[in-house]
């Protein structure tokens, strides 16, 4: 089983990016983009969410655990790269490249945002339409989650096009193709919905 | 007077030296008469012919290395004008001047251009990237390829050992120990080989562990560089596929010998 170790945390690394955390983030969104319909749907939501049952547990086997690894890794994989744009300007290699970049930006942003509100949460602060609202009353604090949340989307939305190749799923390079396709529709309409929230805050 | 013309047109150099493997690198530039189909090789021949810089310095004439000279052997690859390729193809018309000339650094340089591509050799004998058919007695003929799944593997069989998407893939560097797309390719081949197939959760197996097939990033560069259009990048997501399958059978175990 040692022997075949990279080749397992590769493929794990790759699976949680999807299932749980690509999963997770769009139930995130979703959840987010409730605030487009007002405070009180928003608040609804928020609420309806603390009722889940061993909440703690869940989150650490469906976020944190898969995050920390996914992340951990993750930088492993980004900086063991040695990026050549400058000779092969091809559209992959700029993916590939976007890839690790996004991924770094990820990772800092969501420190920021379990710190501002998950543990604030944990230290008594309520989770609300209130705390989002004053959160993005720093002007800053506005570009940074644009910033974070739309490199969230890309890295997702990428990813999942990778997953697709490196579980085999997609072979062709016409499959990879539309593949390609799909998951840019993917990020266009998952971007809408988390920069629409964003701005409901606003 | 055509003729006269073409002697005054010149060829400029620069080329990336280097007097040991330990050695720092250093650049020489060089002016060639021109002379129609001139190729990098023949420039390099004539260099070493009279090996004195533009600067008018005698110098050593530059190594590299060449076998076949028609791009089937892959000996002669080097990085011209930044884009990694057999120079034997490399035609002088077709390139911007100055011409620079450089080695494949992913590989250990031995001198100026010529560098040790013995590890794509050794990921060859890893990977047993052969058919194995030899036994005590007569084995007797083996079950036969389908000539379609025939002249689909000769594509794959092209590959020429050249290093060109080693030195294209950003995941193949000092960093890492990952044995790049060359190996994996030849994989499927011998894995899509009636009798080879006989030998595949082998081959699987050994690309499934450490600097194997899972350290692919997917910047697909080796396909676009291939000089033998190599499907490499479907190789590797379908090699995807046979290990997902691989890791299932290693795992829970399977009735499939």
């Amino acid at each position: 089983m040692a022997k075949n170790r990279e080749f397992g945390n590769r493929r794990l690394h790759s699976l949680l990016g999807v299932i749980p955390i690509g999963l997770f983030l769009i139930f995130h969104l979703s959840v987010n983009f409730m605030a487009t319909k007002g405070e009180e749907t928003f608040n609804g939501a928020v609420h309806l969410i603390e009722y889940t049952p061993v909440k703690i547990l869940v989150e650490w086997v469906v976020i944190y655990l898969p995050i920390i690894f996914h992340a951990v890794y993750g930088i492993y994989i980004a900086f063991t790269a040695k990026n050549n744009l400058g000779r092969f300007s091809f559209f992959r290699n700029w993916m590939f490249m976007l890839q690790r970049l996004t991924g770094v930006i990820t990772l800092i942003f969501l420190v920021w945002h379990i710190w501002a509100t998950r543990i604030q949460a944990a230290m008594g602060a309520e989770v609300n339409f209130d705390m989002m609202a004053d959160i993005f009353s720093n002007p800053f604090m506005i570009a940074f989650y644009l910033v974070g949340v739309i490199s969230t989307i890309f890295h997702f939305s990428n990813g999942l096009w990778s997953f697709a190749v490196s579980w085999g799923l997609t072979v062709s390079p016409k499959s990879q193709k539309i593949m390609t396709y799909f998951t840019l529709v993917v990020f266009v309409l998952l971007s809408y919905i988390g920069v629409r929230a964003i701005f409901a805050f606003v | 007077m055509v003729e006269t013309k073409s002697e005054t047109k010149t060829v400029r150099f620069i080329i990336t030296r280097q007097d040991t493997p330990d050695s720092a690198p250093y650049d020489e530039e060089f002016e060639l008469a021109y002379r129609p189909n001139m190729n990098v090789i023949s420039a390099l021949m004539e260099i070493r012919r009279n090996p004195v810089t533009v600067q008018g310095k005698h110098t050593t004439a530059i190594a590299w290395d060449m076998n076949c000279l028609e791009e089937v052997c892959g000996a002669c690859s080097m990085v011209i004008n930044g884009k990694p390729r057999q120079s034997c193809t490399a035609l002088i018309d077709q390139l911007e001047q100055p011409v620079r000339l450089a080695p494949m650094r992913t590989f250990p340089v031995v001198r100026d251009l010529q560098v040790d591509r013995s590890r794509m050799f050794d990921s060859l004998k890893k990977v047993k990237a052969w058919i194995p058919i030899d036994g005590t007695y007569n084995l007797g003929p083996g079950p036969r390829m389908p000539e379609k799944k025939r002249q689909w593997a000769y594509e794959l069989s092209k590959c020429m050992t050249c290093g060109v998407c080693l030195e294209a893939c950003p995941n193949v560097n000092t960093n890492s120990n990952f044995m790049g797309p060359q190996p994996l390719s030849q994989v499927r081949l011998f894995n899509a080989h009636p009798t080879g197939a006989m030998n595949k959760a082998e081959r699987l197996n050994t690309i499934m562990g450490d600097g194997g097939l899972a350290n692919c990033g997917n910047s697909q560069n080796c396909v676009q560089s291939c000089p033998k259009g190599i499907p490499l990048t479907t190789s590797i997501a379908a090699l995807n596929r046979d290990t997902a399958i691989q890791q299932f059978r290693n795992f829970f175990g399977s009735d499939e010998v």
